[in-house]
């Protein structure tokens, strides 16, 4: 296993050096004149062979209670940071200003929000994750944007299905501060996407009771586990 | 108000309504009655039969009460304003009415959970006793004031959830986060179209430091101490994004002192 590869990987890479081994395959990729559909299954060999395909790690533990919960936030504020920091590395072709600015805003909250659970967790964080992003074409408006829009949506509803598992008034606040901006971005990619429409707060998330989407880590870990290549371990999370 | 013609009508939306009211959960009660479309109707009739079945802790009660208020001028903001003619420019029609349609949602959803302990609508008044003048028939007053009750809105959710933590209220605690992050998203898209009329990219979608007026509604947002950690210049980011990152709480008294500006 080449772990010096899997070092530089975008999870937990810093901003001076994002995404070089990701960013440079793409550049090849496009410069090589390669199609976008194609390019996801270059990338798939590309990736297999520096030993990062999936059944290569050990199971990750979220660990238990409060902590295991904290955890699984840092799993997907990893996966968004990661995301957002590719984005606005390799930026889709026709992207206006104000979507650079909104995006460049975006990456830079999902950072802090991955940092400082890194921070909180101290000793108890699960390690960096390889993010699987070979599914998206970063060259494309409406990919980038879909994706973007499915991890906001998901991060909302994880939040939103992770407050009663909580033991800690103070984690709960914590949530609670962190899920309100989530849901920002949510609604602003949604309206980029389809702007002036009812998307923003779309009728396919929101209840008849005007309820957001919740949904527990059971729901979360499973639709999220194609843009991971950890095999993650919920197994100790609290039951609802 | 006869019950068994109420139970009867809960049973042609949820078919095994007798069944849960005896024996089940609360929270598998209200989960398929949450997901029912015709939902509108209905908590309403069933008041009574929610506070008979469900115990919430008296605190919860007053979390709810607490919110119905605030749904109340947000819903009556939203009527006036899309019943309003000529004052919402046909492209953020459908935003508003849909912001709209939420709010009369909300305030159908916590009259249900409240039943008798639903307080009645407030008489409000927009202007503030003069303070915002003509709020229906200027947009940008109008656009103003939404972008302030959604932040509002967001903010008094977030500082009560940590009174809906009582195993009982378990079902409150998941419908105050579903709430809160649909107020969070008018308040992206409200604040969004204010930046758009204003000219002025400096209002985000998210709120920066404590910018924003009315001042009130914004402060403290500049916080940068999240869980005992001062976060400022974290992973290298500006103090906008620190304080952009994390949206922060009100406390009933300050939401209170805001919204009784709007209320007669």
């Amino acid at each position: 296993m080449n772990k010096k590869t899997k070092e530089l990987l975008p999870a937990n890479a810093s901003e001076q050096n994002p995404v070089l081994d990701v960013v440079n395959r793409r550049f090849f990729l496009r410069s090589a004149g390669l199609a976008a559909a194609t390019g996801a299954f270059v990338m798939q060999s590309c990736i297999k062979d520096h030993d990062l395909g999936p059944g290569n790690n050990a199971a990750v533990n979220l660990g238990t209670g409060d902590i295991g919960i904290l955890n699984y936030a840092y799993a997907l504020e990893q996966l968004e940071a990661a995301f957002y920091t590719q984005v606005i590395a390799t930026p889709y072709s026709g992207i206006t200003d104000k979507e650079r600015r909104f995006l460049t805003d975006i990456r830079d909250h999902e950072i802090i929000h991955r940092e400082f659970f890194k921070v909180a967790l101290g000793a108890a964080a699960i390690k960096g994750l390889s993010p699987n992003f070979t599914g998206i074409n970063f060259n494309s408006r409406a990919s980038v944007l879909g994706a973007a829009k499915t991890f906001e949506d998901t991060g909302v509803a994880a939040y939103n299905g992770a407050g009663i598992l909580l033991q800690d008034a103070g984690y709960l606040l914590l949530a609670g501060k962190i899920v309100s901006v989530e849901a920002r971005h949510a609604s602003i990619i949604r309206d980029l996407l389809m702007p002036n429409s009812i998307s923003f707060a779309g009728d396919d998330i929101i209840d008849g009771n005007g309820l957001g989407l919740l949904k527990r880590p059971s729901e979360i870990l499973p639709a999220v586990a194609p843009f991971i290549y950890d095999t993650i371990d919920a197994s100790g999370l609290p039951k609802p | 108000m006869n019950i068994f013609k109420i139970i009867d009508e809960i049973q042609e939306v949820d078919g095994e309504a007798v069944e849960r009211l005896q024996h089940a959960t609360r929270r598998s009660f209200m989960t398929k009655f949450s997901r029912s479309m015709a939902a509108a109707a209905v908590p309403t009739a069933m008041a009574g039969i929610f506070n008979k079945a469900y115990a919430f802790t008296p605190g919860a009660i007053e979390v709810l009460k607490f919110a119905l208020t605030l749904e109340y001028l947000e819903d009556e903001f939203y009527k006036m304003g899309n019943g309003a003619a000529g004052l919402i420019p046909a492209k953020y029609k459908d935003v508003f009415s849909q912001i709209g349609k939420h709010e009369t949602q909300h305030v159908n959803f916590l009259k249900g959970a409240l039943g008798a302990a639903a307080p009645a609508k407030p008489t409000f008044d927009f202007s503030a006793g003069g303070a915002f003048p003509n709020p229906f028939g200027v947009f940008d007053t109008f656009a103003f004031l939404s972008h302030a009750f959604e932040d509002t809105g967001v903010r008094a959710y977030k500082g009560q959830a940590g009174n809906l933590m009582a195993k009982e209220d378990e079902p409150l605690l998941d419908y105050a986060l579903q709430i809160h992050s649909v107020e969070a998203r008018h308040a992206a898209k409200s604040r969004d179209i204010l930046s758009e009329i204003r000219g002025i990219d400096r209002i985000k979608p998210w709120i920066t430091l404590n910018e924003g007026s009315p001042a009130a509604v914004y402060a403290g947002d500049e916080n940068t101490v999240q869980g005992g950690v001062n976060i400022t210049g974290i992973a290298g980011k500006s103090l906008d994004a620190v304080t952009e990152a994390f949206d922060e709480p009100l406390t009933k008294d300050a939401v209170l002192a805001i919204a009784m500006l709007f209320i007669k």
